[in-house]
């Protein structure tokens, strides 16, 4: 379909003077930009390993699984997390609960994530009916080879032992109503991402109606 | 004898300088770059960074020294030293200093503030030997046996061959003035007062001259024979390690150079009313000179540097169309004025109203082009 004539704006070509022509003026306001900025010199750069970043308040990093009371994995071994996982990342062995475990029939054998699969879409938190997997604001774990980015079990519960204390974590993912298991009956609202004017909508709360009073 | 130590010594207090301060004067360029783009710039390696050019130079001798396979070896490897060779040669001429006054260490004289004194050719000498250093920069290019590098360097010799023709016009109309070709007549003619520099007399051909002379040096913005966005690297392309330093170092050198002469032609060299004059006569008054054109040079340096971020690089027929019809005919005019001046003995501040004249003559030409170009486009389908 052609545009239509009304559509179209025509916008003519300023006309140059004299001094435009000269491109004096331009040079002129370019070396003030530059010159301002070498005077005014406030720089932006974050000097990393010596300054750790300040992160968004919702940042997705590491995953933990978490303990419960009696210092046993909360995981029941019921294969959501895997299953939801876009990236196929998450390897579990579930195996019987011992007898004296009343409150649940299965737990992982085995639990291991691949961190270099991983996207951190956060949806196994989401997925998970007893608030096991979470993500934290751990950004910086690395590994000299593909198997030590192999997050197993134990290193896993070692990231819950890290963070537990942590007032940033758990981070969570999923708004509103949680699993039935969970120990939140609702969660608050998140955080802007980045500092933001006040009367910015991104600094408002999400939709209303996602979180149930 | 004692004549060729002193001048080896001087070879050698000139090379060391220029080189050290070649290295340190890339540190002060990326710590410029990086406060005009609100960076940090180079930190690391000792306080703020200040060892950064050792280890630069370290990399640049230990890295592998590529010599790809498809290469005119010699000239490959002979053009980068060309380009070095031929900038540093051009300092032979340059004084650094007073001339009239060597410095002399328990009656022994020990350093003189010129390589060569007394070339009657010294801008001739400079011109000619600068515009050598293109052929670095053509036979690396050849050499390379790669397009990219082929036209980087096809550009360079473009761009050479026009702008020396301003460049050494620019000049023409100082030489008439000063009846002289020496630069240390040159200085000393300006070394009178501040009224006697020859900016007051020549701003247009100063202006022309710096212009013609960065791009001469190849810099921003007229660095096409480089831009990477079209060319890739450009002529060093193909250049790796410590013969790509070389080519590095051939045009800071030039931007060096090129600096010297302005402060010299146009800036009254080391002349400053009140601290260092002809007749000036205190204890240390040989370093106060060589002070003041330090500073000199190293503002037009950083002058420069502010530039390189300032401009955005030039279009090829722009930067043409800049020498060709704007440059080389307005200095042209400008040696016509000086000598209708010098031979009718006219006072010399008349040139002061004249460029601007010419100045504004050369504006109103363009504008009046431009309109009549944007006049006689087709006009727009309008609704």
């Amino acid at each position: 379909m052609p545009i239509k004539k009304e559509d179209v704006t025509w916008v003519e070509e300023p006309t140059i003077g004299f001094w435009e022509a000269s491109f004096l003026p331009a040079i002129v306001e370019g070396l003030k930009t530059t010159i301002g900025h070498v005077v005014n010199y406030k720089s932006v750069t974050e000097q990393y390993p010596e300054q750790k970043p300040n992160l968004p308040l919702h940042y997705r990093g590491l995953h933990r699984l978490n303990k419960d009371e009696q210092g046993r994995v909360r995981c029941v071994a019921c294969f959501m997390c895997s299953t939801a996982c876009p990236a196929n990342c998450i390897d579990i062995v579930a195996q019987d609960a011992p007898p004296d475990w009343p409150d649940r029939d299965k737990f992982p054998k085995t639990f291991v994530i691949d961190e270099l699969r991983c996207i951190y879409c956060g949806m196994c938190e989401e997925a998970c009916p007893c608030d096991a997997i979470e993500l934290t604001h751990i950004y910086d774990h690395t590994g000299f080879t593909r198997d030590d980015m192999r997050f197993d079990k134990i290193k896993l519960l070692e990231v819950f032992e890290q963070t537990k204390n942590d007032p940033k974590d758990p981070v969570r993912t999923h708004r509103g109503k949680l699993g039935v298991a969970s120990d939140f009956a609702d969660l608050p609202t998140l955080a802007p991402a980045t500092s933001v004017a006040g009367n910015d909508r991104a600094a408002q709360a999400p939709t209303s109606g996602v979180i149930k009073k | 004898m004692a004549e060729l130590i002193t001048t080896v010594i001087t070879i050698a207090v000139v090379l060391g300088g220029t080189l050290g301060a070649c290295s340190y004067l890339i540190y002060v360029e990326r710590k410029l770059s990086a406060f005009m783009q609100d960076r940090v710039g180079p930190n690391r390696v000792g306080p703020y960074g200040l060892f950064q050019p050792l280890a630069d130079g370290l990399k640049f001798l230990l890295k592998e020294d590529i010599i790809p396979d498809h290469v005119d070896k010699v000239m490959f490897l002979i053009a980068p030293t060309i380009s070095v060779f031929t900038t540093l040669l051009a300092f032979s001429v340059v004084p650094f200093g007073d001339v009239a006054a060597d410095l002399e260490i328990g009656g022994y004289k020990a350093l003189r503030f010129i390589i060569a004194p007394g070339i009657d050719i010294g801008i001739v000498f400079i011109f000619a030997v600068t515009s050598l250093a293109v052929y670095g920069v053509i036979l690396g290019g050849w050499a390379s046996n790669n397009k990219y590098s082929a036209l980087g360097s096809l550009r360079a010799s473009a761009q050479v061959v026009s702008y020396e023709i301003p460049l050494g016009m620019s000049v023409l109309g100082i030489a008439l003035m000063t009846g002289s070709l020496n630069l240390e007549t040159i200085l000393l003619k300006q070394a009178v007062s501040i009224l006697d520099w020859n900016i007051w007399y020549q701003p247009l051909a100063c202006l022309i001259f710096f212009t013609a002379a960065l791009a001469e040096s190849n810099r921003m913005p007229f660095d096409l024979p480089e831009c990477e966005q079209e060319l890739v690297g450009g002529y060093h392309t193909e250049y790796s390690a410590l013969k790509f330093a070389l080519f590095f170092l051939g045009e800071y050198t030039h931007v060096i150079t090129v600096s010297f002469l302005t402060a010299i032609l146009f800036f009254g060299g080391w002349h400053f009313p009140g601290i260092a004059e002809v007749n000036s006569a205190y204890p240390g008054v040989t370093f106060v000179k060589l002070a003041v054109l330090m500073a000199k040079v190293l503002s037009v340096v950083i002058f420069i540097m502010l530039l390189r971020w300032t401009i955005p690089r030039f279009r090829f027929d722009q930067l043409m169309g800049l020498a060709w019809k704007v440059m080389i005919p307005l200095s042209l005019v400008n040696v016509v004025a000086v000598m209708t001046i010098k031979q009718f003995q006219f006072s010399l501040w008349w040139l002061l109203p004249i460029s601007a004249a010419m100045f504004g003559a050369a504006g109103a030409i363009g504008v009046a082009a431009k309109q009549a170009e944007l006049n006689s486009r087709e006009p727009v389908a309008s609704h």
